[in-house]
This record gives C-alpha cells, structure tokens and sequence, in this order.
C-alpha cells in the first residue's frame, strides 16, 4: 500500500479527498489507479500525450520522479506520492 | 568603539547579538543589506515587519495596490485606519514604527517588464510575495538576469510553499530557480488567486515568517539556505515536506541552452491574453447593466434569475436567484426558461458568462443575459446594503 497527497487546489476534483491509498507498482500506475477514480482530475494532470504537465511535479518521497524513473519508478511499500501544484497566491 | 550600531540599535537587537553564530557580525550584515519586497499583502504582512524589527538596513516595497476591507483578515500590516490609502504608505508608516532605525523605499506602481529591472538592481535580495503567475515569472527572471537570490514563498487556500531560489553558495554553485521548478503557469482559470478561490487568514503568517526566516538567513550566511529544496506545508493535515529541486538543463533562462536574455511579455506568457481572445472569439453572450436588471425587478416582468455561484458564497450574500452552481449547470439545462428573460449571475460576471457559454452549446437560448459585473456591481450600483466579498 502507498499513498498519493492531493494538494487543495485540485481536492475539487476528489470530492475533497486529500489522500488515495492504492497498490499499484509504479507512480504511473498509481496515478492512472487515481484518476480512473476521478477522472475530472486527469485532463489537469496529464496533457493529450499523457505527460505531465509543466505545471504540476510528482515526487515519490523527496525525489522529483522526473529524475528517477519518471511514471515507471517502482513505489515501495507505505511510499508517499506527492502531486505539487503551480500557486501563486501571496 | 568602532561600531555602525547606536546605543539604542545595540540595546534594540541585543537577542540577535548573544546568539553565538550571529551576533555581531551577523546582525551588520543585515544592516548594510537592501532587500526588496514584492507585493505587500498577506506574505508581505509578516515579512516585512519581521525584516524591519530584525533591522535589515534598507528595505523596498513593491505595491500598486489600496487596502481593502477584505484585505484585514490576514494583512496584519494594516488597520481599519488603513483602508482605502496606499499599501506601500500604509506599510512604510508602520515598519518606521517598529524600528526607526531603517531605510524603507516605496515603489507605487505595478511591478512589469518595462520597470523591474530598475527596481531590483539596486537590492542584494529580492523577496516574492505576490499573488499573480506573471509577476512570479517576472521577478524571477529579472532574479536571474540580475544575478539575484529570490526568496519565494507563495500560498492558496491551506497550502504553502517556500524555497530560496537562484542563490549561488559558497562554494560558487548556482542553485536551482522558479523555472526549475515549473517551467510553464498553469492555463489562466486553472488555479485561482487568494481573492477568488480564497486563504485562510493565518496561512500567510506561518509562510511569510519562513520567509523571512530565509532572508535573513541568505544576507547573514547563519545556516543552510533553503536553496535546492521546496518546503510544503498543508495546514489542514499538517504535514510538512521538504522535497528536492535540481536545475533543469532546459531552463531556458540558464540551462544548457538559454534563449531568454531579456524579461518578456509574462501576461502574454501566462495565457491570459489568449484567454480574452478565446473568449471573445466564442460564442456571444449578451450582456444586462446592473441598472437595467433593477427596472426589470422594479417593472414586476416575468424573469429568470440564476446564480452560478457555489452554495458558500450563496450563504455570504444573494440576490435570490435560483443556485445553479457553474459546474452542474449543464444537468439543469431544461430548467432554464427559453421564453421569458433570463438574467445569470455570478461573483463578478466571468462565471456565469461561462454558464450561458455551456447552456449555448446546448439549447438555444433567445433571451439570456450575462449580469455585467456580478453581484459585486449590484452591491456596489444599485444596493450598498449588500456586503461584498
């Protein structure tokens, strides 16, 4: 089991969860477990070629996923995913 | 004695001077350092008076706004006294207060491509607290291009984020800026600012003070600058991260191959022109004045009305329409009259133009309109008892 963070900004498009526990054996298919569930959430996270946007960066524990194995990085037992949104407010 | 501090400054910072990593020569380092704040809001509240009691030598304030009452909740610069007057004034006058020993400069203006340059290139650090996705663009390439370090911290809803970016260490090492990090905005809409999608009051405070914690850590050299690294915080779980950040060989500012070498058009950047221009381009919607939608009311016609709005901003104020929240108005198309006058409203009249667009799409519509301005014009124009927020 590990655990993907959902950040307030897009919490509108888990009906408010701020966490989704899921089993799968890479970030990517953690997050297609996460946004087959609320699918309003994947056109924000994922352009028309299924990367990621620029706006938005996975980390799997302190690690910017970008510099592991990208959505192939194997996720180990209780590892948390984070998704970390552009904000801007001040 | 050979000293710049008077008696009164010595007696004023003596908590800085017995800490054994900082005192003396940590405490001149920040007198003799000029940092320049942008934006002078909720993160600016607490920046800008711990910078000041802390005794940075010369301070800048970028601002072009006034105080507002809604402002009041989390800008704790400002008292009732100070709505309706110049925030840059309304934050000079109360950091003097706090210490007098200090040069504080006030920019007036917006900061933009024409002017930021000559504004930051006077200060040895720059620190980001605006509210908008351009001006987090601009202040960090002009960082870049200025060689300045840029102490960024930004916030929404419960989240926050913090990070020092473009800062050179010891060792000559460059670390990582805000294109590293998020190397395009979100599309314009996607995320919305403080004023729209809200803040709870006390999350600038937390934020804006590791803030200025960072400053005076980057002027001083007292520990390790939070250069590399992201800090996260989610007040409502409480949970805390520090995630890695490492510079980007595309950056086109200074990665392997930089095309930027000047600042840019960052409106155009972040999208929002394009966004007007899809939106004029589009389907038309006509528009209804507040002063006419009041002789409608007053004239007793058969009308329509629907507001957009979310069942929370229903609850702060209303004009009695029927609640038909944006995302759910497309179910309730075949409650919505193609006879009589339709009138949708939101907040300020982006929302429910975006409502009459979807219905468009839909059904034909002869007879609706888009409120101009919203409710917040309403209360404004035609009935100042209505609170606005």
């Amino acid at each position: 089991m590990s655990y993907i963070q959902i950040p307030t900004p897009l919490r509108k498009f888990t009906q408010n969860q701020a966490s989704f526990e899921t089993n799968a054996q890479t970030v990517g298919q953690s997050l297609h477990e996460l946004v087959t569930q609320y699918p309003d959430l994947g056109k924000h996270l994922h352009d028309a070629a299924q990367k990621l946007k620029p706006f938005i960066r996975v980390y799997l524990g302190e690690e910017d996923i970008q510099y592991l194995q990208a959505e192939a990085t194997p996720v180990p037992e209780n590892a948390v995913i984070s998704i970390i949104p552009a904000i801007a407010g001040g | 004695m050979d000293s710049p501090f008077s008696k009164a400054e010595i007696e004023r910072y003596s908590r800085h001077l017995i800490i054994p990593e900082f005192g003396m020569a940590g405490q001149k380092k920040l007198k003799a350092a000029k940092v320049l704040v942008v934006g002078s809001g909720g993160l600016g509240s607490p920046l800008l008076q711990y910078l000041a009691a802390a005794g940075v030598g010369t301070i800048g304030i970028v601002d072009y706004d006034v105080v507002d009452d809604s402002n009041l909740q989390r800008q704790v610069l400002f008292g009732v006294e100070s709505v309706g007057k110049s925030k840059v004034e309304e934050a000079r006058r109360r950091i003097i207060s706090l210490n007098p020993h200090i040069d504080v400069r006030t920019y007036n203006t917006l900061l933009s491509s024409e002017n930021a340059l000559d504004i930051l290139q006077d200060y040895d650090v720059v620190a980001d607290g605006t509210d908008n996705f351009p001006t987090r663009y601009l202040v960090n390439d002009a960082c870049v291009l200025l060689d300045k370090p840029n102490v960024y911290a930004s916030i929404f809803r419960f989240d926050g984020q913090v990070s020092v970016f473009n800062y050179v260490d010891e060792n000559g090492e460059r670390g990582p800026n805000y294109r590293d990090l998020f190397p395009t905005p979100p599309p314009p809409g996607l995320v919305p600012s403080c004023a729209e999608g809200g803040v709870i009051g006390v999350l600038p405070g937390i934020i804006g003070s590791l803030q200025a914690l960072e400053v005076i850590k980057v002027i001083t050299g007292v520990g390790e600058p939070l250069s590399g690294r992201l800090f996260t915080f989610d007040a409502l779980s409480f949970q805390m991260r520090t995630l890695k950040l490492r510079r980007d060989p595309n950056n086109p500012l200074n990665g392997e191959h930089p095309t930027l070498t000047e600042l840019i058009d960052y409106v155009q950047f972040c999208g929002v022109p394009h966004e007007e221009k899809e939106f004029e381009a589009g389907l038309e919607v006509a528009e209804i004045s507040v002063s006419d939608f009041k002789n409608i009311q007053d004239q007793n016609t058969d009308y329509q009305l629907i507001d957009v709005r979310e069942p929370h901003e229903f609850e702060i104020v209303n004009l009695e329409g029927e609640l038909i929240p944006l995302s759910k108005i497309e179910q309730y198309v075949d409650n919505i009259s193609t006879e009589k006058p339709v009138i949708v409203h939101c907040r300020s009249g982006v929302r429910s133009a975006k409502a009459i667009k979807k219905l468009q799409l839909l059904k034909s519509f002869p007879n609706i309109y888009n409120l101009k301005g919203g409710i917040l014009a309403y209360a404004k124009e035609v009935d100042s008892s209505l609170p606005v927020y």
